[in-house]
This record gives C-alpha cells, sequence and structure tokens, in this order.
C-alpha cells in the first residue's frame, strides 16, 4: 500500500467484515463490466520520495531560473522582490490545507485574511467593494466585462489595443460564446486614441476598457476619458498594475468603475505563468452585481466581532443557471500570498519599491538611448516599462544577451506587427545599476 | 487564543515597517520631472505599518483559527480533503519552477513543457481521453473550457442550433452556471426514485437542438450510474456530446475511465483528485481532457512535441482562443505530476478502492441513525438526509455545528438539492479505520443527544473561539471593509 493510503490490508479485511461484504470488488458491482478498465492504467512506476525528489530537481534543471540572471522581460509576468516572511507563513498547513471558509467558526483566519486583503486592494484602486479574488487579471478583466453588460443591460464593450493583448485574447473567447461584441480601440503615441474613442462610443456600449499603465509601459489618461465615458452611459474598466498604484492616482479617484489586475506582482513567483490571482474592485453600486466571493463583517450570538462570506446570493451554488459567473475556488492562497507582502512592505516599502521602479526604469531607458542603438517609439509617461525600437531583429538581439545572463525584453513585434523590431523593456526594484549598466553595454554592442 | 484577534490596521503605527529595500543606485531624477502631478497621488494608500515580527505573529494567530487537513478529520462531500504530500510543497519551489518567466524562451523552458506534455499524457491515461489541456485554472473554468469546446464541434460541423446544454437535477451549481457563462440555455432532467439519471426523461430531452448532456459519474449521491453507456447512446444517437465533470473521479480511478463510459470531454479537478492543496479556496487547476474528434478545438497554447524538443503550439486555427494568461497555474500541476508519478498504477487504483471502502464503512454504520436515502453500494461519498433528526427539531445544520465540538469539519450540506437536510459525508482513502470510527462514533452520540438533550446540539459549536455567527446580518449591512475609526 502507498505511503498516502492509511489503511492495511488487515483493516480493509476487518472493515469488509464488518459492513458484509467479501470483496472490494463487490463495492464496485454497480459498474457494469463493460466498462471496467482491462489490465490496468499505465503510468510510470511508483516512486519513492528519494527517486521523485532527484527525478525533478533534473526536470527543474532543465529550466533556466531567473535568479542566475538579470531579468528585463515582463509583459504581464514580473521579477519583484519577494519578502521571505511569505513562504514561511503561507506553508502553515491551516492555511494551504483548508477548504473553502464555509464554516466560519472554524475558518475565521481565512476569512479575516481575504477581509483585509480586501481593505488593501480597496486602498490601492480607490474603490470600496473588492472580492476574495479571481483567477488572473485576465479572467477578471472578462469578468468585469461581462457584469458591465449585465449591468447596464447592453452588449458591446470597447477595449483599448493597448491592453495586454493575453488579456484580449481571453476576452474574445469569452464574448463569442456570449454574443458580446468587442470593438477595438487604437492607440496614439503608445495611449488610447481619444477621437476614436468618441467615434466608436455608440448606445450599445456597456463599458470602455483600458489598462494603465498599459502594455507599453505607458500611464493612460484616465481623467481625459471619463466624462467621455459616463456621458454614454458606459462603465470604465481599468486594468491596473498593483505596485503603480502606490505612487499614482488611484483609478477609483479618477472616477473608474470597476478596477481589475493581475496580482502576481504583489508577492507571487513568476511560476512560469502561474498560478496568480486577478483582483476586483467596484462602486457601491456594483456590489451586488460583482462575480465571485466577499467576505463581511459581522458578530456572533455573544456579539464577538467575526468574518462570514456574504452577498452569497449572487453566486453559482445558490443562482444555478441564472448566475452570470460560475467562478467557485479562486485563488485565495495567492490572495493571502498578497495581504501578507502588502503588510510587509506596508505603506512606506511599497511606495519605496515603486518609485525604485520608476527611477530604474527611467534611467535604464535613458541610457538605452544614449547607445544610439535604439530610438524613442513612444513620448508619453511610463512607470516601469518601455518600449524601444532596436536597429536590431529582437530575437537575435536576446539571444545574444543571454551569453552574458541577461534576459532581455519582450519582442512587441509579435504581438504588434507596426512594432517591428520593438522591445517592451520591464525593470523592477530588483535590477542593480550594475545589472542595467550591462545590458546597456551589451545590448549598445 | 484570544477570542477577538485585531485587524492588522488596528495594530499598525506610524513609522513602524516590516520591510528593507536597498538605496537607490541609480542616480535620482526628481518624480515632478518624470512624471505630471496629475497622475500622482496626493497620498500613500493606507497600508499597515508593522514590525515583521507583528506581521509574523498576526498572520499565525490567524492561521491558528482555521481547520485544515493535517489538523483533522475533513469529511466534507465533494470536495475530496485528501492529503496533501509534504514533498509536493518541496518540489513545486524548486528553483527551476518558481523563478521561470512564462515569456522566456522555449528552449530555455523545456523542463517545465516536458513536465505540462507529460502530465497531460497521464491524465490522458487515467480518463480514457486523447487529449489535455492545463489551462483552465479551476473545476468550474474546465466546464466553461469543456462547453466552449462541444460548441466550436457543432458550429464546425455546420450544425448551428445546438444551443442547450441538459444537466440533471443532482448536478453541481457550476454546470448550469457554467453552461450559461458559455451562452447555453439549460434543460435539467429529474433524477428517477435511485437517484440516477431517468432514462425517459434524458430521451425526452433529446432534440436537435441539444449540444450535450453534463453528467457526474458516480453523481452527487455518491451513486455510480449503471446506466451509462444507455445514457451515453441516448445522447450520441440525438447528435449531442457527453461531458464529465470530474469532480468525483477519486471513486473511479484504476477501476473504469471516463472515456470508455462514452464521454467526450472530461475536466479534472487536480486540487480534489490529485492531491494538491485547496489553499483556503484555491488555487485549484480544471484541466480538460478530449477525445481527438475534438482536440482541435482545444485553447492555445497546445503542449506539443517535436523531433528537438517540447514547445508550444499555437498554430491551431479552430481552436477556442485562450481561456486564460500564459498556460494554466503550472505551480499547481507540478504537484499533482508528483502525486502521480508517487503512486504509480497500482496506487491510483487504491485510491479509489480504499477511498470507496471507507464510505461504505461509514454508510453502513451511520444508516439505523441516520436516514439514508438510497441503501445500496456508494462509491467515494455517501449521503445521508437528515429528515430524522429535523423531525425532532434539529436540523442537519444544528448536527454539522456540534461536529465542530468534536474537533472535526463537518461533511458537506444541504447538497445535493435532491435531499433535503442532506448530509454527504467523503472520507477519502487517506483516512485510517480508527479515524472512521472515531467519527462514526461522535456521529452517534450527536444523534442519541437529538434524543436525550435536543438543545445541546441546536445552541453548538460550544467550544470554538466564535459562535454561530450572524449572516443575515452581513448580508443585510455589508462592512466588507476596514474603515478607521476617527
Amino acid at each position: 500500500m502507498t505511503r498516502y493510503i492509511g489503511n492495511t490490508n488487515e483493516d480493509r479485511e476487518l472493515m469488509l467484515k464488518e459492513i458484509g461484504y467479501d470483496s472490494i470488488d463487490s463495492l464496485f458491482k454497480a459498474i457494469p463490466d463493460s466498462v471496467k478498465l482491462k489490465g490496468g492504467l499505465k503510468l510510470p512506476h511508483a516512486q519513492s520520495e528519494m527517486e521523485l525528489v532527484k527525478n525533478i530537481k533534473e526536470l527543474s534543471n532543465k529550466n533556466l531560473n531567473i535568479d542566475d540572471y538579470a531579468c528585463f522581460l515582463g509583459a504581464g509576468s514580473y521579477d519583484h522582490y519577494i519578502p521571505s516572511v511569505i513562504d514561511q507563513l503561507i506553508s502553515r498547513q491551516e492555511f494551504y490545507t483548508a477548504y473553502t471558509p464555509y464554516q466560519p467558526e472554524i475558518s475565521q483566519g481565512t476569512l479575516q485574511v481575504i477581509f483585509e486583503y480586501q481593505t488593501m486592494i480597496s486602498e490601492l484602486t480607490g474603490l470600496p467593494v473588492v472580492n476574495a479574488s479571481m483567477y488572473d487579471g485576465a479572467t477578471a478583466m472578462t469578468e468585469a466585462a461581462i457584469m458591465a453588460c449585465e449591468a447596464t443591460k447592453r452588449n458591446e464593450v470597447i477595449i483599448a489595443s493597448t491592453v495586454h493583448p493575453e488579456y484580449r485574447q481571453v476576452l474574445n473567447t469569452y464574448a463569442k460564446f456570449r454574443n458580446i461584441t468587442v470593438v477595438e480601440l487604437g492607440y496614439n503615441d503608445g495611449q488610447v486614441d481619444l477621437d476614436e474613442l468618441k467615434n466608436k462610443l455608440n448606445k450599445d456600449t456597456a463599458a470602455v476598457i483600458i489598462q494603465s499603465p498599459n502594455f507599453f509601459g505607458i500611464i493612460e489618461d484616465m481623467a481625459a476619458m471619463k466624462d467621455i465615458i459616463h456621458e454614454n452611459k458606459s462603465l470604465f474598466v481599468v486594468s491596473a498594475d498593483p505596485v503603480s498604484l502606490a505612487l499614482l492616482k488611484s483609478p477609483g479617484e479618477l472616477g473608474v468603475d470597476i478596477v481589475i489586475g493581475d496580482g502576481q506582482a504583489l508577492g507571487n513567483s513568476m511560476s512560469f505563468g502561474g498560478p496568480y490571482l486577478g483582483f476586483m474592485a467596484v462602486t457601491d453600486k456594483l456590489m451586488r452585481k460583482m462575480p465571485g466571493r466577499i467576505v463581511g463583517e459581522t458578530v456572533d450570538k455573544d456579539s464577538n466581532r467575526g468574518f462570514v462570506l456574504t452577498l452569497q446570493t449572487r453566486e453559482q451554488h445558490i443562482r444555478r443557471e441564472k448566475a452570470t459567473s460560475n467562478i467557485c475556488s479562486n485563488q485565495a492562497l495567492n490572495a493571502l500570498t498578497a495581504t501578507i507582502y502588502l503588510t510587509i512592505m506596508g505603506k512606506e516599502g511599497l511606495k519605496e519599491a515603486a518609485q525604485l521602479c520608476l527611477q530604474k526604469s527611467h534611467y535604464t531607458y535613458n541610457e538605452l538611448i544614449k547607445t544610439c542603438k535604439f530610438s524613442p517609439v513612444f513620448t508619453k509617461p511610463f512607470f516601469k516599462e518601455f518600449i524601444l525600437k532596436s536597429d536590431k531583429n529582437i530575437k537575435t538581439l536576446n539571444t545574444k544577451l543571454l551569453e552574458s545572463n541577461i534576459i532581455g525584453g519582450y519582442d512587441a513585434g509579435l504581438q504588434y506587427p507596426e512594432l517591428k523590431n520593438c522591445w517592451l523593456v520591464a525593470v523592477t526594484e530588483k535590477r542593480t545599476k550594475q545589472e542595467i549598466d550591462n545590458l546597456v553595454r551589451k545590448a549598445g554592442e | 487564543m484570544l477570542k477577538h484577534q485585531p485587524l492588522i490596521f488596528e495594530i499598525s503605527r506610524r513609522g513602524r515597517k516590516a520591510y528593507s529595500l536597498p538605496e537607490c543606485d541609480v542616480p535620482v531624477a526628481k518624480i515632478e520631472e518624470i512624471l505630471a502631478e496629475r497622475y500622482l497621488r496626493s497620498e500613500a494608500p493606507d497600508l499597515p505599518e508593522v514590525s515583521e515580527l507583528d506581521a509574523v505573529r498576526h498572520f499565525t494567530q490567524l492561521s491558528q483559527r482555521n481547520h485544515g487537513v493535517d489538523s483533522g478529520f475533513y469529511p466534507l462531500g465533494s470536495c475530496t480533503m485528501k492529503y496533501n504530500p509534504k514533498v509536493n510543497e518541496q518540489v513545486v519551489r524548486f528553483d527551476g519552477f518558481t523563478k521561470v518567466h512564462p515569456y522566456q524562451s522555449e528552449e530555455t523552458a523545456q523542463g517545465a513543457i516536458k513536465l505540462m506534455y507529460d502530465l497531460g499524457d497521464m491524465l490522458s491515461e487515467i480518463a480514457g481521453m486523447d487529449q489535455f489541456t492545463l489551462q483552465p485554472a479551476a473545476g468550474a473554468h474546465g466546464e466553461l473550457t469543456g462547453l466552449m469546446i462541444m460548441k466550436s464541434y457543432h458550429i464546425n460541423k455546420g450544425d448551428v442550433k445546438r444551443n442547450t446544454i441538459v444537466v440533471p437535477d443532482s448536478a453541481h451549481g457550476t454546470n448550469p452556471a457554467s453552461a450559461a457563462v458559455a451562452g447555453f440555455d439549460i434543460v435539467e432532467v429529474k433524477s428517477n426514485d435511485k437517484g440516477l439519471v431517468d432514462l425517459q426523461a434524458l430521451k425526452e430531452a433529446m432534440n436537435d437542438e441539444v449540444a450535450g448532456f453534463m453528467l457526474t459519474n458516480p453523481n452527487t449521491l455518491g451513486l455510480f450510474d449503471e446506466n451509462i453507456l444507455e445514457i451515453s447512446k441516448i445522447v450520441h444517437e440525438a447528435g449531442g456530446l457527453m461531458y464529465y465533470d470530474g469532480a468525483n473521479t477519486n471513486a473511479i480511478m484504476g477501476i473504469t475511465r471516463p472515456g470508455d463510459m462514452g464521454f467526450d470531454v472530461v475536466h479534472f479537478n487536480l486540487h480534489k483528485t490529485f492531491s494538491t492543496p485547496h489553499g483556503g479556496g484555491g488555487p485549484g487547476a480544471g484541466p480538460v481532457g478530449v477525445k481527438k474528434h475534438l482536440a482541435e478545438f482545444l485553447p492555445v497554447p497546445v503542449v506539443s512535441k517535436k523531433e528537438d524538443g517540447y514547445f508550444l503550439d499555437y498554430n491551431r486555427p479552430l481552436s477556442i482562443g485562450k481561456v486564460k494568461e500564459f498556460y494554466g497555474n503550472f505551480g499547481v500541476c507540478v504537484r499533482a505530476y508528483a502525486y502521480i508519478m508517487s503512486m504509480g498504477p497500482d496506487g491510483i487504483k487504491a485510491v479509489a478502492e480504499n477511498a470507496v471502502l471507507n464510505a461504505n464503512y461509514i454508510a453502513s454504520k451511520l444508516k439505523d441513525k441516520y436516514y439514508l436515502p438510497v441503501d445500496r453500494e456508494c462509491m467515494h461519498e455517501c449521503v445521508f438526509s437528515g429528515v430524522w433528526q429535523k423531525e425532532k427539531g434539529v436540523s442537519t445544520l444544528d448536527v454539522a455545528k456540534r461536529l465542530l465540538d468534536f474537533g472535526y469539519h463537518p461533511p458537506t450540506i444541504y447538497f445535493p438539492l435532491i435531499v433535503s437536510e442532506a448530509i454527504m459525508i467523503e472520507p477519502t482513502e487517506c483516512e485510517t479505520k480508527e479515524t472512521l470510527d472515531n467519527f462514526i462514533q461522535a456521529m452517534r452520540q450527536i444523534a442519541d443527544e437529538v434524543d436525550n438533550d435536543p438543545e445541546l446540539v441546536h445552541s453548538a459549536p460550544h467550544t470554538t473561539i466564535i459562535s454561530r455567527l450572524d449572516e443575515a446580518l452581513a448580508a443585510r449591512k455589508p462592512i466588507v471593509r476596514y474603515n478607521k475609526q476617527v
């Protein structure tokens, strides 16, 4: 018997006897013989723990890990600093081996964490109501689009082409099946084209979706868009980088109705793309339309403060086919990670990290331009990521940099044909001057 | 333990800090020179200010207000709360997994892509399917993906009016919700008096607008539908596809396979069947497997292999598109891979055998005290009805709350909806006879208490740090974030 199964053969015999069966097989008699598997599963033989660790270690060693390199690749997944406290705390079994907090008396830990998470995301986004998390930024954005269609009873969403390409792809997949029309909005000098926005808004527009800082790293001018969108009675949806929100005016303050984003940057490792978390914050008005779990404060019989899952009549297990979202499991442990990250960094630390990103990315930008091998593409302000045009093919450039232990930026031309040979470079607080200077030297050769 | 655990914001003091960052080593420009003032906040977000020890104690104390699988028995029906092996937590933290960027070149991520490829193959073997995608992040997300694939299949054949999904009334709530999100109309068919699919009702529900039928087998009553081949035939003959909700796969692994029962699409919950931790509500993973005729509709990228290595194939013109950023919850997939490699084919089969034995043992030992609506061999879980207790004024909720006093996480209650006062117990294969005996003893004692001292049960729990919470108040006057008292 394997190490993860409790009963011995003797136990099994005894149990069968006590309940009046002569074999395990007799418990499976409802399964017709014709569908029973003959000959057993064709899987690799069971491995002992020693063999397993060795084999998986070998497999993991086939991947380049960014600790041995200087990483200037972002495009939706970022090499931010992760405080050591996080892994120690999320490794507590009471957190990671628990289920969704359906029994509040023995789940106050998870429930209070989510309440604190909701408060922190509310502080960052400037909107009052936050759910317990979504799968990732892309699905959070898609659910926001669906919510906007339900709330406005309209069926078209306008999305800026400066939103992360994968987010747009996920939205398009869902929209195709729900018959939501998706209209793309072009850019002008790296920002949403306002004239085009005015022209495209119409009586069917449920929402306008943008990203800020956008895929090019550029900060969008939300203030200039808010009135245009609201005059059309459409909802304004913004995907935001949570780290940038320590420094930048919050979308809530700028009149945005729904803020979503990916929370990977908040203490989650890059892990080849997941698990991360999506966050979602909305206005009071949209609270009862929001998908996902929400934790609320209440009291017990003795008037002690406690927390429960609340407003559950919105959710799939109650509404079934009338639900507007089917989300059930979310990314609770990643939301815990984000909560611990925001606690450790705190009010000053997050701001300082954001300032470091801003300073270091601008230093890198300027130094790269000085090499004369790169030229500016846009003039608008950026936060931690920027685009430059290279005099070389980006793949060739990145291959060369890899030899010097540098992971170069993203090839923007892969998703934007007009941005051929354009390099999307991310610089987080982790990059040192030495690493940056090295990048500039090698890339400038 | 303190009854009252302050919020992190309540212990925050201005000037305390738990972080350290290096000095800025590049020449510092004035922020106003980089960004116009209108872009900048006037005040920083009000995040906590605590010392590192404050933070560590706070979250440690919060953790102690939780019950996990490692704390004690967790027979939560339909959730498969099995043990989460520690070695899986170790291997997923290798730098070669956590510190890999999703967009780094394929040549530099061969180990990760190979792992995904091999996991897909192993899941295909367990499911009797031809190909898997690991992209969906959870069971419900897998359902949605599978349903999109089904719709694309019909449309691609020119069969454009198939816009109905049929589900049994015993289905998980996510089934109809996922079908609605995928843009389908939903028709529900009643179960028969044995809790199984009513074949006549199913036949009547079939027509040329039906895209498919969603079923979990064993169903949510823990019963294997012995008519499964007949069901598949009815659906296929009507031109529909069969969708397998894999939430209950723990009962059948190595014994039978969805593919052999006639299913065309299946999702598994790696966080149920394949031992990855539930994390307090996620992250999970809901990979979707399909038969060959549906493979071209799988989301992009498809993890593929060529002579010189593994790669991510985006060139799939009939694909439904992407359903998630990047390639799925990779870290969850690493754990599931480690689990299957630890178990091997015999271990996987032993999972089903022991899960089913344990559930039958509980069913048999409690059925004189609690009403068992369908008294026959169950699979990995058994569903009681608390109607005998209800007659005495004690609800299923009361029984569940009383179990807390014995140190157990209660079973799933009030689901499935077709059983009144439902108590759904899923012990999993990991538990020993002694653990089950102790739980059975507690359940029997509670049944006796209902007879002798019903108030004791009705007012439970008595030993938890907090008593029953006013959920109505929370919904009526929602307080969903902390606001500083001024």
